[in-house]
């Protein structure tokens, strides 16, 4: 722990230790003293997940600039040693890489609503006016998610009832269904960097800066702060209406105006990215609290920036962050924090939950139970140049398509499935669901892939993170090629190699390229989810290679 | 990203220069600096100006400019074939010396903004404005 004014705890050490004793219990998991006068419960990219998964958390994630080999920059056994977490505990499984597979099997799946349900409903128990805040990217990411437009996770969530809520996938359900679903909400839907594009002006009615929430005789504001480059990222002919942005000077404005109305806590729900989080939180003062989410990063202690707390609780239902905090003579005296991971065979599911998630499910139960193949190898997407689910999604690009080179986006969205598993419907989806999975094929310059390669490249290894997007590097099959990653944009990437023939890519020279989710509007082609399910079931069981054909430098 | 064959031609040519210039800049600045202030010293700092860090679309992109007590601000795309965009002066009656436009940038480059102060003196602001092909990102 950082030394700071802030008197801090976190409930890491305790379940660091049942760790070792490996006897993890809901109640270990539960366990926390509670403490101060005000609880926060946050959870964030949940990403449609609703039954429990396997989640296998990054090996390769390259901090650059001030943040080279800072948390979350840290990985594997690194994290561990950091951390002081053994080998092969439940500690070990949750938040770092490594023995994924056996782990994964000694510990089961995680996640579920329906668990997250009881350790929300157990700190309400402790603390009933704790305030649950959700960072986004809730209603993107599943097979029930799509089909109903987001529906399946309204329903859910409301079931869950959350305070507030910040956006980022869920504008790609398009303007108008965002609109709709946002104006049904029982809770607040905060954005201060929402912005009306055409005018450059806040939305106040629809996506509120801040609300004010009255928790222990405590005056607590909760500013949201939605995915600030989501225009860019995402398809803008979708919701044309909105601009985002940072806007840290209207940030601080908002946080000056709440302390001004008396704000004695002030929260801020943000979708930002760890990273530029951490620069907002040097830049802007007067924040207590920064519940981070989009890089999906799972800390198991919060990370002190001035007197700012940040808190980052992991993705796809995996994690839960309980923070509390004592608030006096209007300021947060000291804090103490729990990332619980849903060991979904520890917890016990919430059975009016189970129920809410299997009536949202009932209708489509057929086609995403249905088996479409097996795999041999552990398919998981997270890692900043590849996963083995992109390894596969880029092979049946090129098979399905017959091109030359695939690309696919460097999401860091998506399950994991073990060896032996089967591959559903259901679990192709999970990697691939998006409203803009048109597969394309195009002809591309080889000039132009690089090109593409050093403009993404640029969007993760910035030195600044303002200047980053949060995603990870564009995945590309049927080609490999060298990174530095200290080399400034147009100077990255270099050895392009056609694999298939082992040749240099040559500039001048014109390549078939496979790919899905353009931003680009118009876009033709199969769904990739179809492309994909039409390889497996064409494999029937899938055996990926180890994929080496990229060559980074300076991490 | 996909892009009809025509687009993919277009897009390379232009990602020519962006290959070996991905942030670019433009001689002229300094001079047009140099005749906006009559060569006077510039100052760092005591300008405002607020732009994007990554345009949301370069074709079309917000700043905004001021300075207590300007006279005049002038605004540079530094990287632009014609870096020149605007010069607002202000008058004694002016009720606020700050002014919001749109601008066009043809690649990531900095936006620089140079006032002619109250007492004469120059300052000037500059903020690098990334303008990226996107997508690929979340």
């Amino acid at each position: 722990m950082a030394a700071s004014a802030l008197y801090g705890a976190t409930g890491f050490g305790n379940w660091a230790r049942l760790a070792a004793q490996q006897a993890l219990t809901q109640d270990d998991l539960l366990q926390f003293d509670t403490f101060g006068n005000v609880s926060l419960i946050h959870v964030t990219d949940i990403h449609a997940q609703l039954k429990p998964i396997y989640f296998r958390e990054p090996s390769i994630n390259i901090g650059v600039g001030g943040n080279k080999g800072a948390v979350p920059h840290v990985t594997g056994a690194d994290f561990r040693k950091l951390y002081g977490i053994n080998d092969g505990s439940p500690s070990h499984y949750a938040l770092s890489s490594g023995d994924f597979s056996a782990l994964a099997q000694a510990y089961g799946k995680v996640g579920g609503m329906d668990r997250v349900a009881t350790v929300v409903n157990a700190i309400r128990a402790d603390r009933p006016d704790a305030l649950l805040l959700d960072g986004g990217d809730t209603w993107h990411g599943s097979y029930t998610c799509y089909h109903t437009q987001g529906q399946d996770m309204v329903n859910v969530m409301n079931g869950l009832r959350p305070d507030a809520m910040t956006f980022h996938w869920e504008f790609t359900l398009g303007s108008e269904r965002v609109q709709e679903l946002v104006e049904s909400l029982p809770f607040a839907a905060l954005g201060q960097n929402i912005f009306d594009a055409e005018w450059d002006e806040p939305l106040p009615d629809l996506f509120p800066p801040y609300t004010f929430f009255e928790r222990g005789g405590v005056k607590i504001a909760v500013i949201g702060q939605a995915f600030p480059y989501m225009p860019i990222a995402n398809p803008r002919w979708m919701f044309p209406e909105y601009s985002f942005g940072i806007r840290d000077e209207r940030m601080q404005e908002m946080v000056d105006e709440v302390r001004g109305q008396g704000a004695e806590l002030v929260v801020c729900l943000s979708h930002n990215g760890f990273d530029v989080d951490k620069k907002m939180a040097s830049k802007v003062t007067g924040i207590d609290v920064i519940l981070t989410g989009h890089t999906h990063d799972a800390l198991p202690e919060p990370v002190l920036v001035g007197d700012t707390i940040l808190i980052a609780s992991g993705s796809n239902g995996k994690f839960v962050s309980r923070v509390d905090l004592d608030v006096r003579d209007g300021r947060m005296m000291g804090f103490r924090h729990k990332l619980i991971p849903i060991f979904s065979d520890v917890i016990t599911p919430d059975a009016d939950m189970a129920a809410l998630i299997d009536e949202q499910r009932a209708p489509y139960k057929a086609e995403l139970e249905e088996v479409i193949g097996q795999t041999d190898t552990l398919l998981y997407r997270r890692g900043n140049f590849n996963g083995s689910w992109d390894d596969l999604i880029c092979d049946a690009l090129i098979s399905e398509r017959e091109a030359d080179i695939a690309m696919s986006p460097g999401v860091r969205w998506g399950p994991s499935l073990i060896p032996g598993d089967n591959i559903t419907r259901e679990d192709i989806w999970n990697v691939t669901s998006m409203t803009y999975g048109e597969a394309y094929r195009t002809e591309m310059t080889g000039e132009f892939i690089k090109v593409i390669l050093e403009d993404v490249a640029d969007n993760i290894f910035n030195p600044d993170p303002y200047y980053q997007q949060g995603g990870d590097m564009v995945r590309i099959g049927g080609m490999g090629y060298r990174c530095d990653v200290t080399k400034p944009q147009g100077e990255r990437i270099s050895n392009m190699t056609l694999l298939k023939t082992g040749e240099a890519i040559d500039p001048a020279k014109t390549y078939v390229v496979a790919g899905w989710a353009s931003v680009n509007e118009g876009t033709e082609g199969p769904q990739i989810w179809d492309v994909v399910e039409n390889h497996i079931r064409k494999l029937g069981t899938v055996s990926l290679e180890p994929n080496n054909s990229v060559e980074v430098v300076g991490a | 990203m996909d892009f009809t064959r025509r687009e993919t031609l277009a897009l390379g040519a232009g990602a020519a220069l962006m290959t070996v210039l991905p942030f670019r800049a433009n001689a002229a600045v300094d001079d047009l600096i140099a005749e906006f202030t009559g060569g006077a010293a510039v100052a760092d700092g005591g300008v405002d100006l607020t732009a994007p860090e990554i345009a949301e679309n370069g074709n079309t992109v917000p700043i905004t400019v001021g300075a207590e007590g300007a006279t005049a601000i002038m605004v540079l795309a530094a990287g632009n074939p014609t870096p020149p965009v605007a010069t607002f002066k202000f008058g004694p009656m002016a009720g606020a010396q700050s002014a919001s436009t749109r601008i066009r940038l043809a690649g990531t480059q900095d936006v620089v903004a140079v006032a002619q102060l109250a007492d004469g003196s120059f300052a000037r602001a500059s903020k690098t404005v990334k303008v990226t092909i996107g997508g690929c990102g979340g």
